[in-house]
């Protein structure tokens, strides 16, 4: 039976390697076969903000990679709205992820899910894996 | 079905904890390693919420005996309902709960 | 229990890697057993055997290599984490053209998908990290 793993997210991109390393995981998670759940909450929301350029760093811009993921399957982004708000930001400010949905006629379909802390909870407390980064 | 929350970080320093408690469920356990156990002593500006997390939320919270004894906080000055264990406690705490998640 | 631990930082600098070894001979000596230990991030540093720390502190890297031989622990290095910080063992270093390896006794290094198995093959996993 597929095991339900879910990817903790609580750090912003670029100061450290974690956002990085954690999104090449989750790429080879993908071939598993198992339920894969990406948590966005904290600073970890910061990773799929909308108009991220590392250029002038130096880095590596990975962040067009999360819309990727739909393709391996990957579809299920949850964003905290407390943690949001507490940054200022909303949902508006985030990348537009999708992915096709194949028993729906390939209709595009929203693969980020603005969630409330308390369903948060519920998510992580649903799982049987946590990968924290 | 409950999980077991492993915060390493001086709440004082990060909002690990913080957010910790505020995702944690009835019947869940967390435990202060590392520097986080710096959260478990008495008379903190912390206390009132760590005691409300256990009392009201029925969370059980332990702190790591060598993490306080390498830090110099005994074990009576630890906020009251705070239960210490060793590496072997810890052991046994990821067996008696399913699940474990590190709040890094 | 079966467990896979994940070990995020190296040593030294911060205290997740004494943390998990202090739990691993924990859970081994109540007889549980460590399917796999996954070193990632800057936790690869785990894995050199060129460290040679001052005589009065521990030798971490050498502790996890002489655990791994006593209980036969498999200690896994992620290569992409390790070819970006100059972890080698001697078959990669070959392959990238380098004239040297590093990797200490007992480790192994492997792509992430030993992480991924460890999370399926074990009854719990826990991340040891900053």
């Amino acid at each position: 039976m597929a095991k339900k793993f879910i990817y903790l997210n609580r750090k912003a991109p670029y100061g450290t390697v974690y956002a990085l390393e954690s999104l090449e995981v989750v790429l080879i998670a993908a071939a598993f076969e198992q339920e894969v759940t990406l948590a966005f909450l904290d600073d970890g929301v910061y990773q799929i903000a909308k108009g991220q350029n590392p250029k002038a760093l130096g880095m590596k811009n990975f962040s067009a990679t999360y819309n990727a993921l739909g393709d391996y399957g990957i579809t299920q982004f949850y964003v905290e709205r407390e943690s949001l708000a507490e940054r200022g930001l909303s949902e508006d400010d985030l990348m537009p992820i999708v992915y096709e949905d194949e028993d729906d006629d390939y209709a595009e379909k929203p693969s980020v899910r603005v969630v409330s802390r308390a369903e948060m909870a519920q998510i992580m407390a649903d799982q049987d894996v946590t990968f924290s980064f | 079905m409950a999980m077991l929350h492993i915060v390493n970080k001086s709440p004082f320093e990060r909002n690990a904890l913080k957010s910790c408690l505020a995702h944690a469920l009835a019947g869940d356990a967390v435990l202060l390693i590392e520097d986080a156990v710096i959260g478990a002593v008495s008379g903190t500006s912390l206390a009132s919420e760590l005691q409300a997390a256990m009392s009201e939320q029925a969370v059980s919270i332990y702190a790591l005996g060598p993490d306080l004894s390498a830090r110099g906080v005994s074990e009576q000055r630890m906020l009251d309902g705070i239960q210490v264990v060793d590496y072997a406690g810890f052991v046994d705490l990821t067996v008696a709960n399913e699940k474990t998640q590190s709040w890094l | 229990m079966k467990y896979t631990l994940m070990v995020n930082e190296g040593p030294y600098q911060h205290q997740s890697s004494d943390t998990a070894l202090q739990f691993a001979r924990a859970a081994l000596d109540k007889g549980h057993e460590i399917f796999r230990v996954f070193f990632y991030h800057d936790g690869v540093n785990n894995g050199t055997r060129l460290a040679v720390p001052p005589k009065d502190d521990r030798m971490l890297q050498k502790e996890w290599s002489e655990l791994a031989e006593k209980h036969g622990l498999d200690l896994v290095i992620c290569i992409a984490a390790a070819q970006r910080r100059g972890l080698m063992d001697a078959s990669e270093a070959k392959r990238q053209g380098l004239t040297a390896d590093n990797i200490a006794p007992g480790f192994r290094i492997s792509g992430l998908g030993q992480l991924i198995e460890g999370g399926i093959e074990s009854d719990r996993t826990l991340v040891f990290g900053d």
